[in-house]
């Protein structure tokens, strides 16, 4: 087997469109979290009633999705799975790009984004999102060292080794501490449950891999690089595996919600009646985010078609954007219960639905984050040698695709 | 020593004469105020008293549907106003209850219940959602950094977050853009020793009642004595979090 | 040479300024800080103009979390005593240029972040006190005295 060989991104034309219109994608986040900071909230579509909405969705999403990229890394240094090391400087990037714009995104939407030093500086301990903080960052710290070990001339394997458990290990910490996010809180019959925290873990496993997938396809095709059918078979036969786990834990969560009777008349409407949360749940997440890609991705003959492992992909990360939609607004678009057996109503919303219009701005928002995250990987591949010169099948031993 | 003479120092010699300046200065403050606060709580004792737990009770049956005296009360105490939009805040609102079993239709205030294991304090990143000594739960704005989790975790929906810039605030209630708010029992009006709240008084002048307001680990205390004496419940006792605020008669 | 090219153009002209602030005459770059009234702080204005930060952020913890009112530097009170009447006979709000702590923190392109919450309009009840305590050689002028006794009359009805 030839040494894989990384080289930066060369400069060309096509190269520099893309990232000019990605800096212009953040560009216009920044000036819609320039016009929300000046006017208030009361711009955006969240209100007292939904009070997390699309950034939330697309922040959570990115965050979860970048625990997740990580694992082609782990898979190489962890579990010693030759073929996928190659892969592993794409992975640990994207990782930490993807965080980069999932926290972009949360931390520009707060009420007051100036305090960010505050909240970095003062922590209640009981609280995870406090955690979260810590775990954030230390991530990025900690992928970045893995990466270097990765780079570097000279490391001793056992380093790289150590450096790649410890992101592995903190990675799984940051998804339980994510998922915990919604887990913990008892108030809410969509939220309180433990199962949350390993779903989350699933999701990202899922998540994960098909943003790697997408953008490994996007920049060896758009750099004419070539990337083993073989290998990229391998990893989306292992996207449909988590898929397949993420739906799981998905009838898992809702099979046991519903046993319950305090909680069946949530379920019924995430599941029955809820309007525009049933369709994105049954449609998004279920139909196009995981029974048609689980199709997809066991086809038979999946490394000739590289346009069904894109498909397959899309959908994924679609029907991820649908499952945390069904969570996050889902779960605050159903009226708290806080006088069972009553008929509630009052002048906040009591006993209700709760509506949610997301405006242009959180949108813009949240597509800006995705940006940033993209712009990020696609400049890092430029300027450092991140992607490997050819990961064609005859460059890699028969046997270490096994 | 005048600016000019300062600046002729060279550089090393200046900044260590300022820095003994203000550590000097600093360690005046430092002790000015730690001997003032000597000096102070020599006398009238903090106002955050942990002995105290300051409570309310409220009797449904004696709550009007079409009366909002309390709410009223609130918004003109702490300068907020909902007009309907559901971004206005709502520190507290009247809610109608019909059970859908019997059908018995009943009105009680809603506000935050001022748990003694509050979801919002757990959850605050930052601590800014705290617990005072004596019971009451409120919000530090100088520390809050607008996340709203606390109000995805509250049971009650107490807290609404502020939307769009605030003018005219009411000089005892200060209340701004991107931060949560809620109840916090009138804790300018407790700290100066009137021991009510704006709506305890607005109900009790609008002649129905139905409120009491009062201190819990008094026994002697006319809530003390009306829990002990009549049932009450609290909200989502099956959340176990030992609330301040009671209800009678739902 | 280099000496005398430091002297010459920087430390000359800064001390120059510097000594300026001290004098703080009406043609002087060091902003125009308007009189208060009420008694003046025992400390000094120099004391209060660098600790100011210190004392707020300690005083604030002690009202909000320990609800220890008894404390000299409630921002009422500073408010209050520094309030400053624009020509509307109304008292100049924080985002205005004229408003106390506006007058140095422009200048020093600090921004503060207070008045988003707390009022910059005087308390009623402290104003009486602090008119009555007011030093007429102070500088003060007659016309705001009178702007704020005329507020008064009108906001404690």
């Amino acid at each position: 087997m030839q040494r894989i060989k990384y080289s930066e991104l060369r400069s060309t034309k096509k190269l520099w469109s893309l990232v000019v219109l990605l800096a212009g994608f953040v560009a216009a986040a920044g000036a819609t979290v320039l016009y929300i900071e000046h006017h208030g909230h009361i711009v955006t579509g969240m209100n007292n009633q939904i009070v997390w909405g699309v950034p939330h969705i697309f922040a959570i999403f990115l965050i979860v999705a970048a625990s997740g990229a990580l694992n082609v890394s782990s898979i190489g240094s962890v579990f010693g799975k030759q073929a996928y090391k190659p892969t592993a400087r794409v992975s640990s990037l994207l990782a930490m790009a993807l965080l980069m714009g999932g926290l972009a995104v949360l931390v520009l939407d707060l009420g007051r984004p100036d305090r960010l030093l505050i909240a970095m500086t003062t922590y209640n301990f009981k609280s995870i999102f406090a955690w979260n903080v810590l775990l954030y960052t230390g991530f990025l710290g900690i992928v970045a060292i893995y990466l270097y070990a990765q780079m570097a001339r000279g490391v001793h394997v056992f380093a790289l080794k150590t450096a790649g458990l410890i992101a592995f290990l903190w990675r799984l910490a940051l998804t339980t501490g994510t998922g915990s996010i919604f887990g913990w809180l008892v108030a809410r019959q969509g939220y309180d449950a433990a199962i949350m925290a390993p779903m989350f873990i699933a999701m990202s496993f899922s998540f994960g891999l098909a943003m790697f997938i997408l953008v490994m396809i996007g920049t060896c095709t758009m750099t004419r690089r070539i990337y083993s059918p073989e290998l990229r078979t391998r990893q989306a036969r292992l996207l449909g595996l988590f898929v397949a786990v993420v739906l799981y834990f998905t009838v898992v969560q809702h099979l046991s919600n519903m046993y319950v009777s305090e909680h069946q008349a949530f379920e019924k409407f995430i599941l029955l009646n809820g309007g525009i949360y049933t369709a994105v749940f049954w449609i998004g997440h279920v139909f196009l985010g995981s029974i048609i890609p689980l199709i997809l991705l066991f086809h038979p003959k999946l490394d000739t078609k590289r346009h069904l492992v894109i498909f397959a992909a899309f959908l994924v990360v679609l029907g991820g954007f649908a499952q945390l939609y069904v969570i996050i607004i889902g779960g605050q678009a159903f009226p708290l219960e806080i006088f069972p057996g009553y008929e509630v109503s009052s002048s906040f919303s009591d006993g209700v639905i709760n509506s949610y219009t997301p405006s242009i701005l959180e949108l813009v928002l949240g597509f800006g984050g995705v940006a940033l995250a993209l712009l990020i990987t696609v400049l890092g591949m430029k300027f450092l040698r991140i992607l490997p010169v050819n990961l064609s099948d005859d460059n890699v031993e028969p046997s270490a695709l096994q | 020593m005048s600016m000019f003479e300062k600046n002729k120092m060279k550089g090393a010699d200046f900044h260590r004469r300022e820095f003994l300046k203000k550590g000097a200065a600093l360690a005046s403050v430092t002790l000015a105020s730690g001997v003032t606060l000597m000096a102070l709580s020599q006398g009238a004792a903090a106002s955050a008293n942990p002995n105290i737990r300051w409570g309310l009770l409220i009797d449904a049956n004696k709550c009007p549907s079409d009366c909002n005296a309390c709410i009223s009360a609130c918004s003109n105490e702490h300068g907020w106003e909902d007009t309907g939009l559901d971004t206005d805040p709502q520190w507290i609102r009247k809610v109608t209850l019909k059970n859908k079993n019997t059908g018995r239709e009943t009105s009680l205030p809603l506000m935050c219940q001022h748990c003694e294991k509050p979801p919002c304090v757990d959850v605050c990143p930052t601590g800014a959602s705290f617990k005072r000594a004596d019971g009451i739960v409120l919000v530090d704005r100088h520390i809050c950094i607008g996340c709203r989790y606390c109000m995805m975790a509250c049971p009650f929906k107490a807290r609404s977050f502020v939307h769009e810039k605030i003018e005219g605030q009411k000089t005892s209630s200060p209340r701004g853009k991107g931060t949560v708010e809620g109840c916090n029992m009138c804790v300018h009006k407790l700290d100066a020793g009137e021991g009510t709240t704006a709506c305890t008084q607005a109900c009790e002048t609008s002649g129905n009642g139905a409120m009491i307001f009062g201190d819990l680990n008094d026994a002697n205390s006319e809530i003390s004595l009306a829990l002990a004496n009549y049932p009450s419940v609290e909200l989502r006792d099956d959340l176990r979090l030992n609330l301040g605020v009671r209800y009678k008669n739902i | 040479m280099r000496a005398l090219f430091l002297a010459f153009f920087i430390i000359f002209p800064l001390s120059f300024i510097g000594s300026l602030a001290q004098e703080n005459s009406v043609n002087s770059l060091f902003p125009n800080v308007a009189k208060a009234i009420g008694n003046p702080h025992p400390e000094g204005s120099e004391y209060w103009r660098i600790n100011h930060p210190d004392l707020l952020r300690h005083d604030r913890d002690k009202v909000v979390r320990d609800g220890e009112r008894k404390i000299d530097a409630s921002i009422k009170q500073c408010v209050t005593c520094h309030a400053v009447f624009g020509d509307d006979e109304k008292p100049v709000k924080a985002d205005s240029e004229q408003f106390f702590c506006a007058t140095c923190h422009e200048f020093a392109a600090v921004k503060i972040d207070c008045f988003s919450c707390h009022t910059s309009d005087p308390d009623v009840n402290f104003l009486e006190e602090a008119l009555a305590q007011y030093n007429p050689n102070s500088g003060i002028s007659d016309k705001q005295i009178e702007m704020m006794r005329a507020y008064l009359l009108k906001e404690k009805k």
